[in-house]
């Protein structure tokens, strides 16, 4: 083995240039690599925490995912039921407060009860269609990042005048609301209410600014025209990645419809795996183009070691052996081009870290990146695997050669 | 054991080698020959008689079209590449025309190559015997030169010294001298002649040179792929 890793070495170190050249490809394609997945891991990680920070990782709410049992089912063995419907009239919670202490009994966060309804909001002659949520700003704050939103005012702003309500800018914006204004809302039901702006929030979704108003619960209750009315509860759990566990045992103890973020945002994290195997897609091109100039420099070496070849197998050298030489020449080379790589990756994510600028679509003002070993070690093995591979394809043909060919050639 | 014995160190019959597809050019034709302990053998014959090709099947670097090819009484014709290859690296030396040394690597790195590949020895002791021989051919202060930096007969008594490294029944020697000079030609050829005289080796050497030829204790001489 020795003595293989020797005249591997021999035949690198004469073809020093040549050899920079290979190490360089598998360096870059390392290099851009790590680059690539640390970018696209880190605005993925970044987008997540942005969604999930916004929005409370899990909304149970008033509604049944199934129709209730039907009597029948009880008292004649009916097997199945056709057209059956979930209630559509929205009830509230039964009970809330002592499901939120329940809740709170087990669950590592917290929970906060909310009204969710829907009002148009006039102001000035123009009108909206708007969620108005009921929110207790004192729970409300332990359970999203609405308190942190919050521009010219704060949450606890709700308490300033009898119908404060907190609108989202971009909301205001198309109505051109302003602090202080006084803002008509009217509910599905057609009951009418002012209400005085007192603050507005930017939590960064176009969605959330466009459409969402807050209130207390007790603002909700009268536009929705159901004193005591709870519909939704607001659950933020410390471990973000364990919510539809969390989501799932809610539902099972409670039977109202849970929704994780996970859940809520399904379509998103779909699209995320795509982006994902585009960019291994990219990455694996990346690696395979490299690969190519390892194959070159493979092949070129043993098209000039022919006659070396021959020799060696007159020597007695197996084909085994001779492959492996090769083999472990394409290797070396990938090796070394691997942890140039991997340095010149971090270097890479370095720069890109120091890059600065503004997006119209994020409050980020430096690029994203995420730093994972697992990113390390996912392009050296593909490098290394390529490396093998474009090694050993001209170092079978090599070792194949029969070296009375060689030796009557030279002769 | 008895068969060992007496049975000759490499033995060919009725050995016949074509190449070419479709096209079949015949090398050598329904050869016998034995090669016995202690013998040195020169193989004559003009350009393109198939006498190279002969030392290759001898030395089991090519295989035969029909015929066989016994080492030591066994039967090797039909082996794998692989045991072919290990019995060229325990039992047969080769020397060539061309030295044939690896240029990356010195005179004792291209000694000790046949020995690190076989195994047989470990380390100090590999090293130890290469120096010996390259003394023993008069080449000790040149041990750490590189082939590029020796004269052709040095190179060649180098490649005698490989071919010798693993202590072989046999060498087979292709036109050992066709590329020097005749003082080197000389100091080759006396060392075939002690090798054989002194260690009981057996050689074959391919050669044109009549002059050479006729120093061999028995001269095999080919004509158009046969045996005359």
């Amino acid at each position: 083995m020795r003595l293989i890793a020797d005249i591997a070495w021999t035949h690198v170190a004469s073809r020093l240039r040549q050899t920079l050249v290979g190490l360089l490809g598998v360096a870059m394609g390392v290099g851009f690599s790590v680059m690539m997945a640390a970018l696209m891991e880190g605005s993925q990680r970044d987008f997540v925490t942005q969604l999930v920070d916004s929005l409370p990782h899990i909304t149970m709410s008033d509604e049944r995912r199934n129709p209730p049992r039907q009597p029948a089912e009880d008292a004649y063995d009916a097997v199945a039921f056709e057209g059956l419907r979930t209630p559509e009239t929205r009830p509230g919670i039964k009970n809330p407060y002592a499901i939120v202490s329940e809740l709170e009994s087990w669950l590592a966060g917290a929970v906060a009860p909310s009204v969710q309804s829907r009002a148009v909001i006039r102001y000035a002659g123009r009108d909206t269609a708007a969620t108005v949520t009921g929110v207790d700003p004192k729970r409300e704050r332990l359970v999203s990042k609405l308190a942190t939103q919050i521009r010219g005012g704060n949450l606890d702003s709700l308490y300033r005048s009898s119908n404060a309500i907190i609108l989202g800018d971009k909301l205001a914006a198309k109505i051109g609301a302003r602090v202080g204004n006084t803002i008509a809302l009217t509910s599905g039901r057609g009951d009418t209410l002012s209400c005085t702006v007192v603050a507005m929030f930017h939590s960064g979704l176009s969605q959330a600014d466009e459409t969402q108003a807050y209130t207390l619960i007790k603002t909700a209750q009268i536009l929705a025209g159901q004193t005591g009315l709870i519909n939704a509860m607001r659950i933020r759990v410390t471990d973000i990645m364990g919510a539809m566990d969390v989501a799932n045992r809610i539902e099972a103890q409670t039977g109202y419809k849970s929704v994780s973020w996970q859940e809520a945002n399904e379509d998103l994290l779909s699209a995320f795996q795509i982006r994902n195997f585009i960019m291994y897609a990219v990455v694996g091109a990346i690696l395979l183009v490299a690969s190519f100039g390892t194959y070159n420099i493979i092949s070129t070496i043993t098209h000039e070691k022919t006659r070396d070849i021959a020799i060696l197998k007159s020597l007695g050298f197996t084909e085994t052996t001779v492959r492996r030489i090769f083999l472990l020449e394409a290797l070396i080379i990938g090796l070394a081009g691997t942890i140039v790589g991997w340095m010149l990756g971090y270097v890479l994510c370095r720069l890109l870290g120091l890059i600065e600028f503004k997006s119209p679509f994020m409050d980020a003002t430096t690029l994203p990146l995420y730093y994972s070993p697992a990113h390390y070690l996912l392009a050296a093995a593909v490098a290394l695997t390529a490396s093998a591979i474009a090694g050993y394809l001209p170092a079978r043909k090599a070792a194949r050669q029969h070296p009375v060919e060689i030796i009557r050639g030279a002769s | 054991m008895r068969e060992a014995e007496t049975a000759p160190l490499i033995a060919l019959a009725a050995v016949t080698k074509e190449i070419g597809d479709g096209v079949m050019t015949t090398l050598v034709r329904d050869i016998d020959l034995d090669v016995r302990k202690g013998e040195f053998i020169a193989i004559t014959g003009p350009s393109g008689s198939g006498k190279s090709s002969l030392l290759y099947l001898l030395g089991l670097l090519d295989v035969p079209t029909s015929g066989e090819v016994r080492i030591e009484g066994r039967r090797v014709d039909a082996l794998s590449e692989g045991e072919r290859a290990h019995l060229r690296l325990s039992l047969l030396g080769f020397v060539f025309q061309f030295h044939f040394l690896l240029p990356e690597f010195t005179a004792l790195g291209n000694v000790l190559l046949p020995m690190r590949a076989l195994g047989r020895l470990d380390e100090p002791a590999m090293e130890t015997r290469a120096r010996s021989l390259l003394e023993s051919l008069g080449l000790a202060e040149h041990a750490h030169k590189k082939p590029g930096q020796m004269s052709g007969g040095q190179r060649q008594r180098v490649a005698i010294a490989r071919a010798l490294a693993n202590e072989p029944q046999v060498i087979l020697a292709d036109e050992p001298t066709g590329n020097l000079d005749s003082h080197s030609s000389e100091q080759v050829l006396g060392i075939f002649r002690r090798l054989v005289d002194e260690t009981g080796r057996a050689i074959v050497m391919v050669t044109h040179d009549m002059d050479l030829a006729a120093r061999a204790d028995r001269q095999v001489r080919i004509v158009d792929g046969r045996i005359v």
